[in-house]
């Protein structure tokens, strides 16, 4: 019999042996801003345990190496994804000390570099298996509920990232619903000014060029400057508007931030609506106006139906970017994940960087696959009714 | 009249653009008004034309190695040996988009300390991408009679390669080098915040004192150089579209 590999088994498997035996699985720090001491697998765990996860892992390695069914290959990166979360914790509390509450354990690169061979063959996996958009949904659901299971019963409790969370789990969840406050307030108002705006675009063809330009230089100017920009007008207004202030309008915090993500926010919205009712069939539009519908029913009718999977492409661009810029607020005093992100850039505190930076990947990560989801759906619902 | 206007007009914010940084105090009178109780009105912690350069430097090294790296890769995966990688890089590629670049530049610092390497880091993962995905789709919508006529010519891989597939999807990876360097002007900004030595120092400078000013003539500039950059690619990008005999259309 003839072994054949994986070509991107080979890539995983020598990720795995490099990330297993030659790095370290877990750092021990003696506080939270001191350098800290790598320890490998077999250290890092108690004896029994760390042979249990070197041999999961090894086993998943070769199980990626081999050309092997789908469905194996699919069970061993979720086998080894789980034991690999579930033994970390392990660790931490292995590592740590009793009754010591300075001492920091945090996953190491070895640990780091494990997950991403595994999420690698976990992705090739799932893109073979060509899944349609409720699996994928499905599967993101079920990622977030293991997550649960894992922070809820507290076997993460003894790393350092959860314990930098426990002396400031009130302003994590206060920063955390600023954070989705802004990415998707901001998401919403942009939706409703633009796609009328991007209509008008459609419509009007002498405003088009002018609006898309001056939509395309908001996005050239960099966002810490926007962000900046926006506090002495925004100031100006809560001073000399009666009721502005009232309604929270101040310079600094949350209301320039706002503006400016709702300024980022237009082009894509604006600019997707233009093309996607430009991608509207002429046959349609003539067929819509033979049966004698009026603009107003030919646009909510016949042109935003079938244009609307490329207006949702834009909303899904702007809430990912919305997400990932919103950490930036923190810099104007905008709240949001980015507080902790800053915060632990200026104290060199990795674990609260991580405290903040993490969530936000989740966040990003989540509202593409729910929104490449539904943009598949729409998509595919219409194709249905063209055929029909 | 049309057609000199927009030229004169780019002509106009390049030159107000160098006047600008090679000499801020002429233009300190503007600024004034921006600033209270006597702040300075030009960045005085450092010179303009250093930090303009530093920026483009950063930039222009983060997006080289991204465009050889980012080119390479898509070679590989249209090649028959690395078909394989084609739906997984396709993946991970919209995987990637969703880091956010604050995320990834925080993260890079316990990696490689502050400074600038976490900053070309982040430039460099976010370059990627445009110019992956634009350099994937021409590689994979290449006209298939000018293919098979080079086959049929007797042209090796390599050969195809060099004279037919790259030349003709020159225009397109063009467009994604384009993308990825007017996105990493504007992200290089942040880099600051990890102590690079970008314009972000001035527009950060700005933030910590309070004063408009600095703000506002760091984030112009970066906006203009970002307009003129991309000006002046889409020209290349046109000349070199016009040379593979698709601008005619």
């Amino acid at each position: 019999m003839i072994i054949r590999f994986d070509k991107l088994g080979v890539v995983i498997a020598a990720i795995v042996a490099y990330a297993a035996l030659a790095a370290p699985f877990a750092t021990f720090r003696a506080n939270r801003i001191v350098p800290g001491q790598a320890r490998p697998i077999l250290e890092a765990l108690p004896p029994t345990l760390g042979i249990l996860l070197l041999a999961i892992v090894i086993a998943a390695a070769i199980v990626a190496l081999l050309r092997t069914p789908l469905i194996l290959r699919l069970a061993a990166s979720v086998a080894a994804l789980i034991a690999l979360a579930v033994l970390i914790g392990v660790a931490g509390g292995f590592l740590t000390p009793a009754g010591n509450t300075f001492a920091r354990v945090a996953p190491a690169s070895g640990f780091w570099l494990l997950i991403f061979a595994f999420t690698l063959l976990l992705a090739d996996v799932l893109t073979r298996l060509n899944l349609s958009p409720w699996a994928r949904v499905g599967v993101l659901v079920l990622a977030t509920l293991a997550i649960a299971v894992l922070l809820v019963s507290g076997s993460w409790d003894s790393l350092s990232i959860l314990k930098e969370y426990a002396s400031r789990a009130d302003s994590f969840w206060a920063e955390a619903s600023k954070h989705v406050t802004l990415a998707l307030g901001s998401l919403a108002g942009a939706v409703i000014v633009g796609i009328p705006l991007g209509v008008l675009c459609h419509r009007v063809e002498k405003l088009r060029a002018g609006v898309l330009n001056v939509l395309n230089i908001i996005q050239t100017i960099p966002s810490i400057a926007l962000f900046g920009l926006l506090i002495a007008p925004l100031g100006w207004v809560a001073v000399h508007v009666p009721g502005a202030a009232a309604v929270g309008i101040r310079g600094i915090g949350t209301a320039p931030a706002f503006v400016a993500l709702f300024l980022y926010s237009l082009l894509p919205v604006v600019a997707n609506t233009v093309v996607g009712l430009a991608g509207v069939p002429r046959a349609a539009n003539d067929a819509a106006r033979g049966m004698g519908m009026t603009d107003r029913q030919r646009l909510l009718d016949v042109e935003f139906p079938l244009a609307f999977p490329v207006i949702l492409t834009g909303i899904r661009i702007v809430l990912v970017q919305n997400i990932g810029l919103a950490t930036i607020a923190a810099l104007i005093g905008g709240g949001g994940f980015g507080v902790f992100v800053f915060q632990g850039v200026g104290q060199t505190a990795m674990d609260l960087v991580l405290l903040g930076a993490l969530p936000t990947v989740a966040l990003a990560f989540a509202a593409a696959i729910i929104l490449d989801a539904v943009i598949e759906m729409t998509a595919t619902k219409r194709r249905v009714v063209e055929t029909a | 009249m049309k057609a000199w206007l927009p030229a004169l007009l780019r002509l106009a914010v390049l030159l107000l653009l160098v006047v600008f940084i090679t000499s801020p105090s002429w233009f300190e009178p503007l600024l004034k008004p921006l600033t209270e109780n006597g702040a300075p009105a030009i960045y005085n912690q450092g010179s303009l034309l250093t930090l303009t350069l530093q920026h483009l430097r950063t930039v222009l090294v983060a997006t080289v190695a991204a465009t050889i790296v980012a080119v390479a890769l898509a070679i590989l995966v249209t090649r028959p040996a690395g078909v394989e990688f084609l739906p997984l890089s396709r993946s991970l590629v919209n995987i990637g988009q969703t880091f956010p670049p604050v995320a990834v530049l925080a993260l890079a610092v316990p990696a490689v300390g502050f400074g600038e390497k976490p900053t070309l880091i982040a430039l460099f993962l976010y370059g990627l991408l445009p110019i992956f995905e634009n350099a994937l789709t021409a590689l994979t919508t290449l006209p298939g009679n000018v293919m098979e006529a080079a086959r049929g010519a007797g042209m090796t891989g390599w050969q195809r390669l060099m004279k037919v597939e790259l030349p003709l999807s020159a225009p397109v990876i063009l467009g994604g080098i384009r993308l990825s360097v007017v996105i990493s002007l504007a992200t290089a900004t942040i880099g600051s915040t990890v102590a690079a030595k970008t314009l972000g120092e001035v527009i950060i400078a700005g933030l910590i004192s309070n004063n408009p000013a600095f703000v506002l003539q760091g984030g112009l500039i970066v906006a203009a150089l970002a307009v003129l950059i991309y000006d002046g690619l889409s020209a290349i990008e046109r000349f070199a579209a016009r040379r593979m005999g698709q601008g005619a259309e």
